[in-house]
Formats: C-alpha cells, structure tokens, sequence
C-alpha cells in the first residue's frame, strides 16, 4: 500500500510540474465544451427562400407575404427567372426556392387546383426534408385561409379528425443543449482518461525511465495502479467541472442521484483508462500510442450514440457495440441525468461496463512486462 | 538536392516500416468512410414503442397496426394505465407511448374527433421529434384513407424538386466532411508529432548539424505526408463514387488541385504546432483536442452552420474545413467550377501563406 502511495506521489509530481499540461487538462476541454455545444444542433433557425413569382397575382402576393411572416423565413430577394433561383441553389445564398407558375391564380379559381415548385437544395438531406415540411405547411395553412376567404367557408373541416397531442418528457422544450452536453463531455473524459494514461506510460519506455522503475521491488499491479489513478482522478475531476458548467450555463438538470454518476463514470473510465494503458504496452512509442488509441477513439466516438442514435444503426454494428464502452457510459449519463433513472434501471449497462474494465485492466497488466 | 532526396527516403522508411502508423494513415480513413456510410443514420427504424388503449376498439386496432406495420416501431408493452410510463422511460428502451381515449372509434364517427396522445421521452430532442412527427404522418395517412373521395375545394398542390440530391442519400453529406476532417488530422497531427518526436528525442539537433538546410529539412518532413494524404483523398473520392455512389459533377483537376491545397494548408498549421509545442504529448493536445471536434462540429460537416448561434458562425470562420467543406460539395456535388469558390480558395491560401510566414518566424534553428 505505502509502495502504490510513494509511486502516486511521483506521478502527480510529474503531472503537475508541466505547466503547459494543467491549462490542456482543465481549460481546453471545458472551454470546447462551452462552445461547442451550442453550434451542435439539427434546430433550423432560419431557411433563406428566392422567391420567383411569375404570376404576380394577388394570391401568389399573398402567398409570399405569408412566408415572410413566419419568423424563420428570410425571404432574400424577388426574382423573375427560375434559372436566378438555381444559381443561388448553387451559390448557397439560398435553401429552397419557390416557383410560383404563371396562371397560378388563374389555375386555382377555375381548375380548382394549382402547382407550386419548392426547388430545395438537398446536399444535407435532413435539413431539406425538414424545410419541405415546414414550407408545406405554411402552404397548406395559406391554402385553408384562402379557402376561407375566397369561397366563403368558415373553417374547412373533413368530418373525421384525430386530435392528437403530443408531449416531450424530461426535455419539454426540446432543448438540444442538454442532449450534446453530456455527450461532449463522455467525449472529452475519454480522450483524457484514454491518452494521457497510455501516453505517459510510453514516454517513460521511450526516455528510457521505465528500466530503473523495472529494476525496483515494485509489482506489476502496484505500477500499472500508479499509472491509472492520477488520471483517473484527473478525469473525474474534468467531469465535476464540467457537469457543473453545464449546470451552470445551459441549465441542464441532473435529475439522477450525482453519487451514483460519479460511480459509474469511476467505473467507465477504469475501462477506458485500462484500454489505454493495454496499447500503451504493446506499443513502443508516444506516436503510435496515438494512433492506435486515436483509431480506436474514433471508431468508439462515432458508434456510441453521441451523434446519432444508436437504435438506428444494422445489427451486426449494435452488436459490435456491446464491446464499446462509450455505448454504455452515454446510455447511463443520458438516462441518470435528465430522467433521474436509478441503479436498478441500468443494471446491464453497469454490469457490461464492469466486465469490461477488469477485461482491459487484467489484460494491461498481464501484458506489462517488468523484462525490457 | 541529393542529400534532401536521401532525407525523404529515410522519412518514408519511417512512415512504412511501422504497421501502427499505416493503421492510421489508410485504415482510419476507410474504417470511418464504411463508419459513416453503413452505420451512422439519423432516420428512424425500429423504435420501440408502448401503448395506452383505453378504448380497444377496432379503429385503435387497425392504426395500433398499421404504426407497427410500418416498419419505424416495434411494440414493447401495452400498457394498463398510465402509471408504468415514467418506469418505462427510465429502462431507456421505450421513445414513445402512444395513449388511445377511451371510446375512441365511436367519438371519431359520432363527434368527428377523437383524442391521441403521444408521449416521447425528449431525453433525445431529435429523436422525440421524428419518433412524434412520424407517427403523426401513420395516424393521418390512415384517416385520410377513411375518406378517400373528400377533396379541398381551391388545392394549391406544392411539388418538390431536391437539388444536388435528389435520393437523399446520407453519403453526400459525410463523403466531403469525412476528407476533409480526415485530411486534416492526418496532415497536422502526423507532422507536429514527427517533427516535435526529433526535438524531445534530440535528434532534431543531429539534423540541424547536418548540411541541411532548416527549409529542407521541413521540406523533407512535409513532403511525404503530403503524397500519402493525396493517396488518401484519391481513395476517399474512389469509395464515395464506386460504395456509396457519390458522383464527382465537376472537374475533378480542379478537386484534386483544392485538395492539395487544403492539405498544404493543414501541413503548414501542423509545422507551425511543432515549432510551439516543447514535446510530442502538447503537439498532440493542441492537434487532436484543439482541431478534432471542432472540426466536427464547427465546419459543418454534421451540424449545420446557419443553425449554430451567431457567435459560432463567426468563429466557423477560422476552421479552414468549413471552407473546404464547402469548395468539395460545390465541385462534387453541385458541379460548380472556380468561378463559384474562387472566395473559398483565396482565403485557404491565406491561410496557408500566414501558417508559412507564422512558422517560418517561430521556427528555431538552434535548441534551447
């Protein structure tokens, strides 16, 4: 036990005696956390529309008018030719266009029913199939007033219609902060826990220290222990900052009990830290500590569910993510801190996590070796 | 010359005779592309989901089916009351409980409307809305169905044409933003850490002693990171056009000369960390913390930049990818020729030149 102190003091020591490492640590995570989080969001706050109205009526005018009252629409500029319209598509000075054809008016009083083009520029299908929405329906509501209006009918009712209500637990207002906020947070303790551990081995390998360590009574486990719970320590301390940032700035709420956080992050972040120190003994230098650690991040990152949901994903990749431990530690994060899940609800998540972090701890160790 | 020539040569020795450092050059790239292009949907599928009947009867039946039958929602549990909701949520599994008013067949005829509710677990706002937004759609399709002769007097019938895109495949987003995020890593991590790994091992003063000059010696670093980034932006446009069928519209000479550019750029930025950082684990820092996610998530590569708060949209100005990001979808996707992204490429060669003058100025022929 006194062995395990003496090497912990030596490797805070060595921490903390770099000064350029304490502002990397603690500043540069939170600061990204801070800023990033608000650009990470799918939420539309404005869609520019050409609007090219060949009709020039008093419909296809009031048409227009309706779209430039809608807070969101940014109506950039009125043009006659369709061929104006593609070349901002092309410029990205606009979203969508809207083509309004000759007759139009002509078409809706006599025909009883008239075309509209929405030309949307598609590069980013989500966002385009979300302004098709919001455009057709402005269109759709333009329409039933219109009918109103012109033929005299109060309301256009069809003679069965479901209400329906809808209602956003835990998040009601949809507020896409609280979502990415614990997400770049598993994000940024990960590269911290995962780096910085199986960096600091290797340096020692790489300036030669390691054979003096080797040459002393210390014990495997006593070394690897050392090497693990500085930044262990360092993570969790990164998390508290930064859930109290959160907290804080984006108002997120941590419904869920914080003891019960912190363990499982204690938990998550041995099998991260674990994995770490494992590369770190099968390889020779800091630089392909990186890149081995850097390939596998990557491949964690995008598959956690940090982004993009992980329901969504073929089976064999939800499979696969059963050996992921980010997919656990964001599902646990996610439902302790906005919906106050307890132990019991994640029970299989904490017990995965587990088997994961003494697999990659035990495998750290037995693969240390004390012989150069 | 003869002397640079043998400098690269021993540059490449290093690069290949080690598997780890090809593991990233050429596996991160090819294992995020089938990432990115196999896994990664936001569409939904599959959802599971709870409902509430309270009314059973056989206008609930016929929408409870056709909502599972659509292929977006799997049915966990039918509930008894609304009290297991809260539980259910909790477990994580369930996105969304569907609760049918009692006598909900007979309202809908007698009164002409009839209540559902849909509750959706918002601990994922974007999923809550499409989960919602789809069952919306399932709900009146199906009592669109139940009258299919009723037609709205005066129809203005919107008819939509998507541009660049018109499939709405998911690759045209990520194959540009995967290059240029890829790209850019590779091109500033590799060169700040080969070069900050001579100074911290002290070979950097071997070189510096040797008839080299200190420009050759960058050239000699540089120079072969630069072919095998090249490679590597050939074999991304290669999988996007033969796996995921992502055309190249434009020239694809003029692609090819903005990707040089571009990773010219991040070769520059990269020289210019190794000239500030003291050694490999602070080049490291500054390359992946301080370039990974914020070329993520600030070039708009998956968050949209008109979506970020003006603050960001200003500060996305400095990302170099988002202007590469935006020249590669012109001339891949939209066909579009320099005439259209002459400002895009003006301001990466500045970028450049400052990454140039900045390191040149920092850069230290003698060691402390």
């Amino acid at each position: 036990m006194k062995t395990i102190l003496y090497i912990l003091q030596k490797e805070f020591r060595q921490i903390f005696r770099n000064r350029t490492m304490l502002p990397m640590i603690f500043g540069v995570p939170l600061l990204q956390m801070l800023i990033l989080v608000f650009a990470a969001t799918f939420e539309m706050k404005q869609i520019d529309m050409v609007v090219v109205d060949k009709d020039l009526s008093a419909a296809s005018r009031e048409l227009v008018a309706k779209f430039e009252g809608v807070p969101f629409y940014h109506i950039a500029e009125a043009v006659q030719d369709e061929t104006i319209g593609e070349k901002m598509l092309l410029n990205d000075k606009a979203d969508v266009v809207l083509v309004i054809p000759v007759n139009f008016e002509r078409n809706l009083v006599r025909n009883d029913k008239a075309q509209l083009q929405l030309l949307v520029n598609a590069i980013d299908g989500n966002t385009a199939q979300l302004i098709f929405a919001y455009s057709s329906r402005i269109i759709s509501s333009f329409n039933q007033n219109l009918v109103a209006e012109w033929k005299g009918i109060p309301e256009f009712t069809p003679p069965a219609l479901v209400k329906i209500a809808e209602s956003y637990w835990y998040n009601s207002e949809l507020d896409y902060k609280w979502y990415m906020a614990p997400g770049i947070l598993a994000i940024l303790v990960t590269i911290i826990g995962m780096f910085m551990s199986g960096m600091n081995l290797v340096r020692e390998k790489e300036i030669g220290t390691i054979e003096q360590l080797n040459v002393t009574p210390v014990k495997k486990y006593q070394f690897i222990i050392g090497k693990l719970v500085p930044f262990w320590v360092i993570a969790l301390f990164d998390l508290a900052f930064g859930l109290f940032i959160a907290w804080l700035v984006f108002d997120l709420p941590i419904v869920g009990s914080l003891w019960l956080l912190f363990g499982m992050a204690g938990v998550y972040l041995i099998s991260v830290l674990g994995l770490g120190l494992f590369i770190s003994t099968i390889t020779e230098t800091q630089q392909q500590v990186m890149f081995v650690s850097f390939f596998f991040m990557m491949i964690f990152i995008l598959m956690g569910g940090i982004f993009t949901p992980v329901e969504s994903m073929p089976h064999w990749a939800q499979m696969v993510d059963r050996l992921n431990p980010i997919f656990y530690f964001m599902k646990i994060m996610r439902m302790l801190i906005l919906k106050g899940s307890g132990f019991f609800d994640f029970i299989e998540e904490f017990v995965s996590l587990s088997v994961l972090g003494l697999f990659f701890l035990s495998l750290a160790i037995w693969r240390y070796r004390k012989t150069a | 010359m003869k002397q640079l020539k043998s400098f690269i040569k021993k540059e490449f020795f290093h690069i290949f005779r080690d598997p780890r450092t090809m593991l990233i050059l050429f596996g991160i790239p090819i294992a995020q592309l089938l990432i990115f292009g196999t896994v990664i949907k936001s569409e939904i599928r599959d959802v599971h989901i709870a409902i509430y009947d309270q009314s059973k009867d056989e206008t609930t039946m016929q929408i409870t089916n056709k909502l599972l039958s659509s292929g977006y929602f799997l049915l966990d549990e039918n509930l008894g009351s609304t009290e297991g909701i809260e539980d259910i949520f909790k477990k994580g599994k369930v996105k969304e409980v569907v609760v049918f008013e009692s006598n909900f067949g007979e309202k809908l005829i007698r009164e002409g409307s009839a209540h559902v509710q849909l509750i959706a677990d918002a601990s994922d706002p974007n999923m809550a809305r499409l989960v919602t937004s789809y069952t919306t759609g399932i709900i009146n399709d199906y009592i669109r169905k139940l009258h299919p002769n009723l037609e709205m007097p005066m129809q203005i019938q919107p008819e939509v044409r998507m541009y660049f895109n018109e499939e709405m495949k998911s690759a045209y987003m990520f194959v540009p933003g995967t290059m240029a995020l890829i790209l850019m890593l590779i091109s500033a991590m590799m060169t700040s850490i080969s070069i900050t790994r001579e100074k911290e091992m002290g070979t950097m003063e071997i070189l510096l002693v040797s008839p080299l000059k200190p420009g050759q010696i960058i050239v000699g670093k540089v120079l072969p990171y630069l072919i095998l980034s090249i490679i590597n932006a050939f074999v991304i446009v290669l999988i996007g056009r033969f796996v995921f069928g992502v055309p190249v519209t434009g020239s694809f000479i003029l692609l090819m000369l903005e990707t040089i550019l571009f990773i010219l750029m991040a070769l520059c930025l990269g020289i210019l960390i190794s000239t500030v950082a003291k050694n490999q684990m602070v080049a490291m820092f500054f390359s992946m913390i301080a370039l990974m996610l914020p070329t993520i998530i600030l070039s708009g590569f998956i968050f949209p930049i008109e979506n970020m708060p003006e603050i960001l949209q200003w500060l996305s100005h400095i990302m170099p990818a988002r202007w590469f990001i935006s020249i590669i979808r012109g001339i891949m996707l939209k066909g579009t020729g320099l005439l259209f992204v002459w400002k895009e490429t003006l301001i990466l060669i500045g970028m450049t030149l400052f990454f140039v003058v900045a390191s040149v100025k920092k850069f230290k022929i003698r060691l402390e």
